[in-house]
Parts: structure tokens; sequence; C-alpha cells
């Protein structure tokens, strides 16, 4: 049985990127949506649960056209920055902060939810404004809120399959995750490898799921 | 014109349903004013809308002659610029923050007093590592106080600051208080429903009912009693028939008595009324309690 170890190394990367990633995107939209009262924050908000409902090959599928040269976007990128999306870890990444917003949005913005209003009233009577107040008082307020989207983030970006294969392929050393790898071997009918790879996948996701529950539950103390 | 001067109509949703909150006040520069009238009437939506957290459905707030608000020229300044330091019910102390962060969160930033002075002033020093969520009530309500303060502001409001308070800190804070707000002569709106608060306090006295001032004077102009007799407000335990005689078990305040009324007059009393019990002709013995 030889195992390659890349495939796991991609994916820890991958998991990392996303959840930084994500984390700088996640949060200013976060806030955006909390004290946006729009009509356009409305529709957004309602959009960012799409990967929920959506089968994440339908999200990959999308993404892939968005990015193909044949597609203004992916032929604009090419043109003028010589930047190929599609079948690169770049992809992969963007492929995974979409199908990943939920995940972080959700969790950040119900803690949020569940503060008392006179939180930020009280900031804003110090004279700071919502970004100063969304940064400085109600995220640090929320920390387990905020662990919580980021334990998540990273737990479904080990397990994604349909998305990264549809954007990434499976590319050697570059895009083929631990998840496509594990399918490749079910299908060269390897299975003692399959195992392997399962079990490794097993242990990442139950240490990610026993994190969150130890980490939930020291903060539910200390607050 | 110096001091605060609004004319604000709101319709809000209170105890007694929908409502139009209607005031007019002439709040002097550099005095205390209270309002003052049962849960529901409307205090805290005043107190929120010269704050600038909600919005007057109409009317004009003016303030040291500058316009905060002005619903029919479209002027509306928001909570950020209007240098207001306020206590909220509910503390609204932010969580992540230790005692010294959240009253330095306040401060302006040219400021000459440090966070030192406000911890000092409010007796925060030994807890001033600590989050609020460790803190008792009457940790929280200094730390609320302080950090108002700390913000230097033109105007102070103040929702019920002393409530959860006992009553030797209550007489502390209240002294303190009136030093800090005659020090810096800061012009202060205070909430209460404590009658000595308020005659501590405050100069000026607003009575709300229903959304409405309905009179506003002196605190002794408002509660002084109009007769020479003394006054209790008690509230009915249980009662029980004794021929041409009611004994009636009654709270005023933490105590509790027993008075004989005549049946008849207390035939419609129920336990849970509050009565008024008026004592004509007495010579009082007053005896000094020990606060601590």
């Amino acid at each position: 049985m030889t195992i390659d170890p890349t495939p796991f190394i991609l994916t820890i990367k991958l998991a990392a990127i996303t959840v930084i990633a994500l984390f700088l995107v996640g949060m200013p939209l976060v806030c955006w949506l909390f004290f946006s009262k729009s009509l356009s924050s409305l529709i957004v908000r309602a959009s960012i649960h799409l990967p929920l409902v959506l089968p994440p090959v339908v999200i990959g599928f999308y993404l892939m056209v968005f990015f193909s040269p044949s597609f203004f976007v992916g032929a604009f990128l090419a043109k003028w920055f010589h930047l190929q999306i599609n079948f690169t870890f770049t992809g992969l990444v963007i492929g995974s902060v979409v199908f990943n917003i939920p995940f972080m949005v959700n969790p950040v913005l119900g803690g949020l939810e569940g503060l008392s209003p006179s939180l930020y009233e009280a900031s804003f009577l110090t004279g700071k404004g919502k970004t100063a107040t969304f940064f400085k008082v109600l995220l640090p307020s929320v920390r387990p809120s905020v662990f919580t989207g980021c334990i998540l983030t990273i737990a479904h970006t080990i397990g994604e399959f349909g998305m990264v294969l549809m954007i990434g392929g499976k590319i050697p050393g570059v895009t083929k995750v631990a998840s496509i790898a594990l399918y490749d071997e079910v299908e060269s009918l390897n299975f003692s490898n399959a195992h392997f790879y399962s079990l490794i996948l097993l242990g990442m996701s139950s240490f990610l799921i026993l994190i969150l529950f130890i980490v939930n539950k020291r903060f539910a103390r200390i607050c | 014109m110096e001091g605060l001067v609004l004319k604000v109509d709101k319709t809000v949703s209170g105890r007694w349903g929908r409502f139009t909150l209607q005031a007019e006040m002439d709040i002097p520069f550099g005095k205390c004013s209270a309002l003052f009238g049962p849960s529901g009437s409307g205090k805290t939506t005043l107190l929120r809308i010269i704050a600038g957290l909600d919005k007057p459905d109409q009317g004009t707030i003016v303030f040291n002659g500058r316009p905060w608000v002005d619903t029919e020229n479209g002027i509306f300044i928001p909570p950020q610029k209007r240098n207001i330091g306020f206590v909220f019910q509910d503390y609204a102390l932010f969580p992540a923050m230790t005692v010294e962060k959240n009253i330095a969160y306040s401060l302006p930033a040219r400021c000459d007093t440090d966070v030192g002075y406000y911890l000092k002033v409010f007796d925060l020093v030994g807890v001033r590592k600590k989050l609020p969520q460790t803190l008792s009530g009457g940790q929280k309500q200094r730390v609320a106080l302080a950090r108002a303060c700390a913000r230097q502001p033109t105007l102070l409001l103040l929702d019920e600051p002393l409530s959860a308070l006992d009553i030797c800190m209550r007489r502390d804070l209240q002294n303190e208080l009136l030093r800090i707000r005659e020090n810096l002569g800061i012009t202060t709106i205070l909430v209460s429903h404590d009658i000595a608060e308020l005659f501590c306090l405050a100069t000026n006295v607003y009575k709300m009912a229903k959304g409405s001032v309905v009179s506003n004077g002196t605190p002794r102009e408002i509660f002084q009693s109009r007769t020479d007799c003394l006054e209790l407000t008690a509230m009915l335990l249980e009662k029980k028939m004794q021929g041409v005689l009611c004994l009636a078990t009654v709270a005023v305040g933490a105590e509790v008595s027993t008075l004989a009324i005549s049946a008849p007059e207390a035939a419609p009393l129920v336990p849970g009324d509050l009565l008024r019990i008026s004592v004509k002709a007495f010579n009082p013995v007053v005896t000094v309690l020990k606060n601590d």
C-alpha cells in the first residue's frame, strides 16, 4: 500500500486559505448585512443561502462556465491578467469560498442577532461608526459564533467533492484533494488505500467537531 | 438658546397599546431634569429620541442652539455626533472588554483625563481587569456610569441609573453623581421611579402618563402632598372581616403592618390593590437608621 500524502497537504492548504479568505471577505459582508435594512441586503442574504440547497456540483459547473475563456469574465481575466482560474488551485479556493459563504456568515449573523441592540447603540453613542462598532464591539462579543463559522468552513472544505471536481479537475499536486484521491482509489479498486483516505478524513472531521464542542463549552462557561 | 428645547410627536406601542407620545420640554443648560411616570408612559422612548436612537414622527429638538432634529427641514443629527453620555437600563456593557477597556472605549481622542480617573471616581480600581459578566449589578451600573461620563458629554441621559443598587450604594452614588454633575456642569435628563433620587438629583421633574407630560415643576412641587397630613402608599396583602371592622394587612415599602378599617370601606378591596393611607394628626418619633 503506497499512500501519496500530497492530496492531504492540498486539502489542508485549501481549508486554511479558504477560512482566511472567507473571514476577510465574509466579515465585511456580515457587517453590511447586519446593519443594512435595504432590499439589496435582503436579496444578498437570501442568495448566500443558495449553496445550502443547490447541489455543489451545480455551483462548480456555473463557476467553471463563469471563468471559462468562452465567457466574458474568463476571457477578460485571460486577456488582461493572463489568469486562468479553471483547473488551478486558485479556482479551487474561489469555488471553496463561494461554496462556504453560508457556513461562515450564518453562524456569525445568528450570534449578532442574539445580542441586545443596546450594545451597538451604546457604541454609537460613544461616537463610533458602524464599522468600528462591528469590529471592536460586536464581533468580539460573538467569538463562539465566529469560531463555529471557521470550523464549519474547514470541515466543509475538507469534505467537498462535486464542486471541487468540477472547477479543479483532478490534477495531481495541483487540484487533486483528499476527497478526489479517495474517489480515484475506489475507481481503481484500491480499497485498502480508499480505507486509509477515508479513515484520515473521518479522523480530521471528528477532531474538528470535537474541538468545536470543547471550545463552545469553554466559551459558555466564561460568558 | 442654551439647554435642550424639544417638541416631538411619535406613535409608540406601550403598556396601554398604541398611543402618541407628545412631549414639549425646555430643559435648562447645566441642570438636571427628570422624567417620572409609570412604566410604559414613554419616558425611555423620549430619552431614545433625544439620543438619536429613535426618530420622532414629527417635531424639533434643539440643543444649545444647534438643531438635532427638524422633521420639516429633514434635519437629523446621528447619535455619534450629539456628544451624549447614555446609561441604559440593561447597562449595555461590552462583554468582550474588561471594565478598563469599556471606559477607555468611550474616552474622546483628545482628552486630558485618563481611565484611571474614572476608575477611581467610580470605585472600580479593584475590578479594572474583570469582564462585565463577572461583576455584581451595582458594579455594572457604576461601569455604565463611568463609561457615560468618560465620553465627556454635553448631555447626560440616565435611564434608571441606580435602580439595581442597594440603598447605601445608591446614596453614595447619588452624591457622587451630584458632585460629578456639578463639577462638569453637564445638562442631565434622568429617568427614575425613585422619589428620593429625584429630590437629590433633579431640579425639575416632568411627570408623564400615557405619552404626555401631565405636569412639571420642582420635585417639591410635584411630589409634596397638598395637605399637611402624612400619606403612604401601601399594597393590600390580605383582609379579614371582623364584624364591623376589617383587619387589613398591608405592605408599606419593606414593612408589613395591620390596620383596622371599617367593613363597608373594606368591602370593595381585594388583595393586590394599591391604597393611599393618610394619617391626619400625629407626633412622629424620628430615629436615624444606621446605613451600615
